[in-house]
């Protein structure tokens, strides 16, 4: 099984986090894994994505063309990517900001109004990690517990604490899967 | 060992620690400047040193400093900021001192763009600089490969008094695999009895020079390095066929684009028509009887070079099959990556399918 | 018993010199060489020679000799320092190469503090290419690129490096000496002496300006030359301390 994945939104939404925490977990579960980011100007201000690929097999090349899946963390991102998505693919549009629906019929949607429910967890920051939740909940590419384990080693000392209010975000974004 | 998630320009710098570089010189350019930035963080720890220079020249001209006083030492840029090196690396490479030069390659010419391309296969494999000589050009398609190869690029540095260059491109620099950390195959490196780091007023003094004015004298270190160079086309050519073993179309590539050609090669095997993809992994010296033997397949009906560039390493792969086969060119300069479509569509256009 | 009243400094090799005869590059070789035997420095100096008249000085000075690209004299020397802080490290340039092609590097150098230490030998000329104009040429002076004299309006007025340089925090010591006469020269020892001394304090970048001629390329005798650089260069380029920024100077 092979994911190829495209993760886009606003500059400062945290999707290259959401890519390189998916990417780290998908290694760290055995698998061969590439991270790769849109660079150039759009780094500063505008949109930015990024690619990653999780295969049990070599991975060939890391550039994404069709996703099998699309996480859109701002209505340009929906728009620009959601041709591409492969037939029986997945979208999951982040509804706190995008108003439109997915048109495609052909793949799966999922609406997650992570900056709500971040808002109500009281820290806007985790905003991506309830799309994370979302995204592993319905992907099952990785086990939560892989998450669980990574978030206590990258956050230890006084920052302890967010390890608990990052869990909360996985869970709440698991919850808006049915 | 455990997998490890690097990003490719961090992983380079990290693989030269490794390799016991403790010396950095360089000048900001994207897409390689985590490479610099890395290095700003992380020699301070080993007790080494990192200098951020006044310009791409001053960069290469520390290293040669540093290079020829018997420091391992590297410098990094990305494509116009070699080109301003160039001057330093002729140098080097007649006062046959050992460096390593990163080039993450972005489009050109000129100013160009930042996005991935090959476009200075030219000046990377044919000196760069005036007169007659070569660098070893090594091209990683891979992070893994990267680290393994910036670390061995030290060593065929030391072997040979050479100036190795990695050429890679902002893809490489900015993307993130998992790899392990591995060390190359040990060498017999020779003792740097050359090296100007002070007589103690016990030797005559050393002198590091690129200068030979009598024709005589600059006829015998022009032969000196041709003998040197025949012997790393001897010694360190390194390729990697993959693939139908009997192929009718041969892909030719590198580095990025050698995984793009890879993904059409196993398209077209699907489909029945059988592909092989030839990768040089050392550029110069180029893979030429080797590539060869592989063009001239019986059943082989072309042969197709895929570049990010308007066609450059194309040449070469021409001087290696010799006219035995028709060699074909899929690419473009300027920063678009083609896709594993349009090279598998090419092919059938070129096999007439 | 023989006294012997004259010996050559063990600063420099057996080496002939290929200098024009009245130029004073041989003069101030002697005076680097000396300074750095007198200190005990020779075993573990490097020193880089330039591209210019003095590009042969590696074959001249007993101590590790590394030979540069044009003007990127200080770079190098920076490579090694940076490297090998235990050695005491030189430049040896001529004023087309270090004030037109390798400005950048000089001032960097001077800017970055660079425990380096700069023998500038300025002549006013371009020697080994053949007279041409250099940027310290002196308004009016003729060369074989300003055949009519150096025409303020056209290349503006020559350009003070030890005043430049010592406007920058990280130039520890500048000094512009001459070695037109005996009294001239002890003062130039002094200075380059001085120098070497204090990059061995660490103190940061020290600079030495040699105002110099050039029989040859100005089409003079020695003697007329030496006058020559006293009526004409002096004036512009006075001698003296620029910048000493060391505790001793408080």
């Amino acid at each position: 099984m092979t994911h190829e994945i495209i993760i886009s939104g606003f500059g400062g939404q945290g999707v290259m986090a959401i890519g390189k925490t998916i990417a780290e977990a998908g290694m760290k579960e055995g698998m061969d894994v590439s991270w790769l980011p849109s660079y150039g100007p759009e780094m500063r201000g505008g949109t930015a994505n990024c690619s990653v690929v999780l295969s049990n097999e070599p991975i060939i090349t890391p550039l994404v063309q069709n996703p099998t899946e699309l996480i859109a963390m701002n209505k340009p991102s929906l728009v620009k990517f959601e041709p591409a998505v492969v037939s029986g693919g997945l979208i999951l549009v982040n509804s706190s900001i995008i108003e439109i629906k997915a048109e495609r019929t052909d793949v799966r949607t999922a609406y997650v109004p992570c900056i709500d429910i971040a808002d109500e967890l009281g820290n806007l920051k985790v905003a991506n990690m309830v799309m994370l939740g979302a995204y592993i909940e319905a992907t099952k590419v990785v086990a939560f517990d892989m998450i669980h384990e990574m978030l206590s080693h990258i956050f230890t000392g006084p920052k302890a604490a967010l390890v608990g209010l990052n869990i909360e975000a996985l869970k709440r974004g698991a919850a808006c899967i049915k | 060992m455990a997998k490890e998630l690097w990003k490719g320009n961090e992983a380079i710098a990290e693989a030269a620690i490794k390799a016991g570089c403790k010396f950095f010189f360089g000048y900001p350019i994207t897409p390689q400047n985590e490479i610099p930035e890395y290095f700003s963080k992380r020699l301070p720890e080993v007790s080494g040193c990192f200098l951020q220079a006044e310009s791409e020249i001053a960069a290469i001209n520390m290293v040669y400093g540093a290079a020829g006083a018997g420091s391992r030492v590297m410098t990094s840029s990305s494509s116009p900021g070699i080109s301003l090196k160039q001057e330093g690396i002729t140098y080097i490479a007649c006062a046959e001192l050992p460096a390593v030069i990163v080039n993450m390659m972005r489009g050109g010419p000129g100013l160009g763009n930042i996005a991935p391309s090959q476009a200075d296969y030219y000046q990377a494999t044919r000196g760069g600089g005036n007169g007659d000589y070569r660098t070893v050009v090594l091209a990683p398609a891979t992070i893994q490969e990267a680290t393994d190869l910036v670390q061995e690029a030290f060593d065929i540095a030391d072997m040979y008094r050479i100036p190795v260059v990695v050429l890679a491109d902002g893809m490489i620099g900015q993307m993130m695999e998992a790899i392990e950390w591995r060390t190359p195959k040990k060498r017999e490196l020779p003792k740097k009895t050359w090296a100007t780091d002070g007589t103690k007023l016990q030797r005559q003094h050393n002198i590091v020079n690129s200068l030979f004015i009598d024709a005589g004298d600059c006829t015998v270190q022009n032969q000196k390095l041709a003998k040197k160079y025949e012997a790393i086309v001897q010694n360190e050519i390194k390729y990697s066929i993959t693939g139908e073993e009997d192929p009718e179309v041969v892909f030719v590539a590198y580095g990025t684009m050698s995984r793009v050609a890879r993904a059409a090669c196993m398209r077209l095997n699907e489909q029945g028509i059988k592909a092989s993809l030839f990768r040089p992994i050392t550029l110069w010296p180029f893979p030429t009887e080797q590539l060869k033997a592989e063009a001239v397949k019986p059943n082989v009906k072309a042969v197709i070079t895929v570049e990010l560039s308007m066609g450059q390493m194309v040449d070469d792969v021409k001087i290696a099959v010799e006219g035995a086969k028709k060699v074909s060119f899929v690419g473009t300069g300027g920063g678009i990556i083609p896709t594993p479509q349009e090279i598998e569509e090419a092919a059938k256009k070129i096999l007439g399918r | 018993m023989e006294k012997i009243v004259y010996q050559k400094s063990k600063g420099l090799t057996d080496a002939e010199l290929h200098y024009c005869p009245g130029c004073t590059h041989g003069t101030i070789h002697k005076l680097v060489a000396e300074s750095l035997e007198e200190l005990g420095l020779v075993g573990t100096t490097v020193g880089i020679a330039p591209v210019g008249c003095s590009v042969f000085a590696y074959n001249y000075f007993a101590c590790d000799m590394q030979e540069a690209a044009h003007g990127r004299a200080p770079a190098v020397a920076t490579g090694i320092k940076r490297t090998h802080p235990e050695l005491t490290v030189f430049t040896y340039q001529g004023d087309g190469d270090l004030a037109a092609i390798g400005t950048a590097e000089i001032v960097h150098s001077a800017m970055r503090g660079e425990k380096i230490t700069t023998i500038f030998v300025n002549n006013a000329i371009y020697g080994m290419t053949g007279g041409q104009m250099a940027p310290t040429t002196l308004v009016g002076q003729k060369a074989t690129t300003a055949p009519y004299g150096r025409q303020q309006d056209h290349y503006g007025s020559p350009i003070r490096m030890c005043e430049l340089l010592s406007t920058i925090d990280g130039t520890a010591y500048a000094e512009r000496v001459t070695v037109t006469d005996i009294p001239n020269l002890m003062k130039a020892k002094r200075a380059i002496k001085k120098a070497f001394t204090l990059q061995q304090q660490g103190a940061g970048f020290t600079f030495v300006e040699v105002l110099s001629t050039c029989p040859t390329n100005w089409g003079m005798t020695p003697l007329k030359a030496i006058d020559w650089l006293k009526n004409n260069m002096i004036p512009y380029f006075p001698l003296g301390v620029y910048a000493d920024r060391t505790e001793e100077a408080k």
